[in-house]
């Protein structure tokens, strides 16, 4: 056994000495220096996020976050858990080694209350960003940035209407998300007609056997409205094998679905600015810790529904291959 | 061995037919598939039941070698990982050092083998139940994929191949899919069909096959008369990777780029398929059509629900009415076999 392995390790080894080059591979650069720190501030700032593993939505909430950090000089210490008790134990980690400011999302607002208060008790600043828009104001959070995930799916509701669907499909991949619900809801409330459908997201090819069930089954599907960069890319599998000339809409982007709208094979991303959230809530606890300032004034700032379609991918597809957006 | 039934009061044929593992899973799909027929006027289509066919041949193949693992009396909780991490491999090894995508893919074979053995050797060696270790390496591999996924990359998705040498020719290997009157056929399904007839043939018409019963029946007695238990079970992991790498490569090939946090859950499908198509989680029973036929019930369920246009918040709930009625109709039909009282007392050890 071992000497089959021996083999095949030296045959896989001459194989790609042999067969080295190929396109699409990485694009090997230079190795940046580190350049762009502002002055060292010596804040150290954590954020807590209920990030699932594997969500690239997430690098680009942290890279934002990272970014503002080298720019003002603050400690970052992130870490995420997608169970709320975990996160709340999470955040009351983070108050009691004394940080100077958090950043947290406030996805399960009861069930963070306990120690968003314990950081207010502590006397630490503390802002919401991505989800929670609801509930900030009375867990006590002075700052928000993020979406309403209702004002979004509403605006892109609209938008559907607006070039005359009457029967979209709105696709859930993980059963009993708030904030999925959220947005196909306000799909609904401009198109009493939209029809949610839940699917695996953890399975591709799942995903995309659902969807063409779907679509066979009701041949009067006109829009298909994937909740993420991933599902979007199987709905435009699912939507070529089925023939059906059903239009896509996504929320969310990827290098690949920027691309696909590139491409015209799907006609518009809903963007939350993920990178913007990461890199405001930092900036703003750095404003607040060093220069007292609230932004939004107890508002919420909005970092979307911002609509990336044909008209501006050019401008945006750059940034996107960045992982800045 | 459960299956050689001899005596009883019904014809001896239609015993042996009843006492066949697929029977009671033939029963069942045949009783859902009336079924979606009868309330789902979508799933009444050849293209519907090819969406079918694909859906439960991604599950199948798969479970084709975790039924035979079950038959030789262990688990694999890390399968469903292993066919993410397969694809990962083979895509970040050609992206990083910019080779051909069929090395990547042989070096992910042999990646897969490997966890496959050490699986095996360590289930073995320690004695630990494979559950515990399978979910050591399920943890292990869970992590290992979003990890280094995220160092190499610098994201958690991994690059798109398809503008990488060799895409073309493995992209027909392992996700291609022809047409026969109009109706798209995807490979995976004929894979599907030949890995399930080889495993058959395998378990029912070689010595390899009486070992794997054997030692999934009862390993100390097995040893006693000689039968490499170790090799055999080994063997049987290899074969549950083997079949992961699989999988994983046809997603990776029909998706081009693939999520580092896919494939968790799958391993329970796999297991599922594998226990309604009338395998004994003790092991020492089973078979590979009625594990085929096991992925057809659950492939045809979950899209089914969607085919009759059910609320989709209920989904679940109505895939696990549906897989219990399936096992229920198992057990009942093997029931009919063993009801007459002689047969059951001899087939007790």
């Amino acid at each position: 056994m071992i000497r089959t392995g021996k083999v095949m390790l030296a045959a896989v080894c001459a194989l790609a000495v042999l067969t080295a080059c190929s396109e699409g591979g990485r694009v090997k650069q230079p190795d940046e220096g580190e350049g762009g720190a502002g002055d060292n501030s010596g804040y150290t700032i954590a954020m807590i996020t209920h990030e699932t593993p594997g969500d690239s939505f997430w690098d680009t909430v942290r890279a934002g976050a990272e970014q503002a950090a080298k720019n003002t000089g603050i400690d970052l210490k992130y870490s995420n858990d997608p169970d709320a008790g975990k996160q709340a134990v999470l955040i009351q980690n983070a108050v009691d080694s004394r940080v100077d400011g958090i950043a947290t999302t406030l996805v399960t607002p009861d069930a963070l209350a306990g120690s968003v208060k314990a950081a207010a008790d502590a006397g630490i600043p503390l802002v919401g960003l991505n989800a929670g828009i609801d509930d900030y104001q009375r867990l006590g959070a002075q700052m928000f940035f993020g979406s309403d995930e209702t004002v979004a799916g509403t605006a892109a509701g609209e938008r559907i209407a607006a070039e005359g669907a009457k029967h979209p499909l709105c696709v859930i991949h993980q059963a009993g998300s708030v904030s999925l619900e959220a947005r196909c809801a306000g799909v609904a409330s401009k198109l009493p007609g939209t029809e949610n459908l839940q699917v695996n997201g953890a399975d591709d090819a799942a995903v995309v056997s659902t969807l063409q069930a779907k679509l066979a089954q009701d041949d009067s599907i006109d829009y298909v409205v994937g909740l993420s960069a991933p599902i979007a890319l199987d709905a435009i599998k699912a939507l070529d094998a089925s023939g059906s000339d059903a239009k896509l809409a996504a929320f969310d982007l990827n290098q690949a679905t920027a691309q696909a709208i590139q491409d015209g094979s799907l006609e518009f991303a809903v963007d939350q600015q993920p990178y913007m959230q990461g890199f405001m809530a930092v900036t703003s606890l750095y404003l607040n810790l060093k220069n007292g300032n609230d932004l939004g004034g107890g508002e919420a700032v909005l970092t979307g529904p911002s609509f990336v379609d044909g008209d501006n991918i050019d401008q945006i597809l750059p940034f996107v291959q960045n992982g800045t957006r | 061995m459960t299956e050689t039934l001899t005596s009883g009061g019904r014809s001896p044929r239609a015993r042996r037919l009843f006492a066949r593992p697929e029977t009671g899973a033939a029963v069942a799909a045949l009783v859902i598939l009336v079924f979606f027929l009868a309330v789902a006027p979508a799933f009444r289509s050849a293209d519907s039941f090819f969406t079918v066919l694909y859906q439960s041949s991604t599950i199948g193949v798969v479970a084709t070698g975790v039924g035979l693992l079950m038959i030789g009396g262990e688990f694999d909780l890390s399968a469903g990982v292993m066919v993410t991490t397969a694809g990962l491999a083979n895509s970040m090894f050609c992206w990083w050092f910019g080779i051909d995508l069929w090395v990547g893919a042989l070096l992910s074979l042999a990646l897969c083998l490997f966890i496959g053995f050490l699986n095996g050797y360590l289930v073995m060696r320690t004695g630990i139940p494979s559950f515990l270790i399978t979910l050591g390496t399920f943890f292990v591999l869970q992590g290992a994929n979003l990890g280094l996924t995220k160092v190499i990359t610098g994201s958690v998705t991994a690059p798109d191949i398809s503008r990488m040498d060799g895409y073309g020719f493995l992209g027909k290997i392992f996700a291609s899919s022809f047409e026969v009157g109009g109706v798209t056929v995807w490979g995976t399904v004929l894979w599907w069909l030949a890995f399930t007839a080889l495993a058959a043939w395998v378990l029912h018409r070689t010595r390899t096959g009486n070992w794997v019963f054997a030692v999934g029946g009862s390993a100390d007695s097995a040893r006693a008369v000689g039968v490499p238990v170790d090799r055999t079970k080994i063997g049987l992991f290899m074969a549950v990777s083997f079949l992961g790498w699989f999988a994983g490569m046809h997603t990776l090939y029909r998706f081009n780029t693939l999520q580092a946090g896919n494939g968790v859950g799958n391993e329970f499908l796999y297991i599922i398929a594998a226990v309604v198509g009338g395998t004994l989680l003790t092991g020492g029973y089973g078979n590979a059509i009625g594990v085929a036929i096991g992925a057809f019930i659950f492939g045809m369920t979950s899209l089914c629900i969607v085919y009759a246009g059910w609320d989709p918040n209920w989904f679940k709930a109505f895939l696990g009415v549906m897989l219990l009625l399936a096992v229920l109709v198992n057990l009942y039909v093997k029931g009919l076999a063993t009801s007459a009282g002689p047969a059951r007392k001899a087939e007790a050890p």
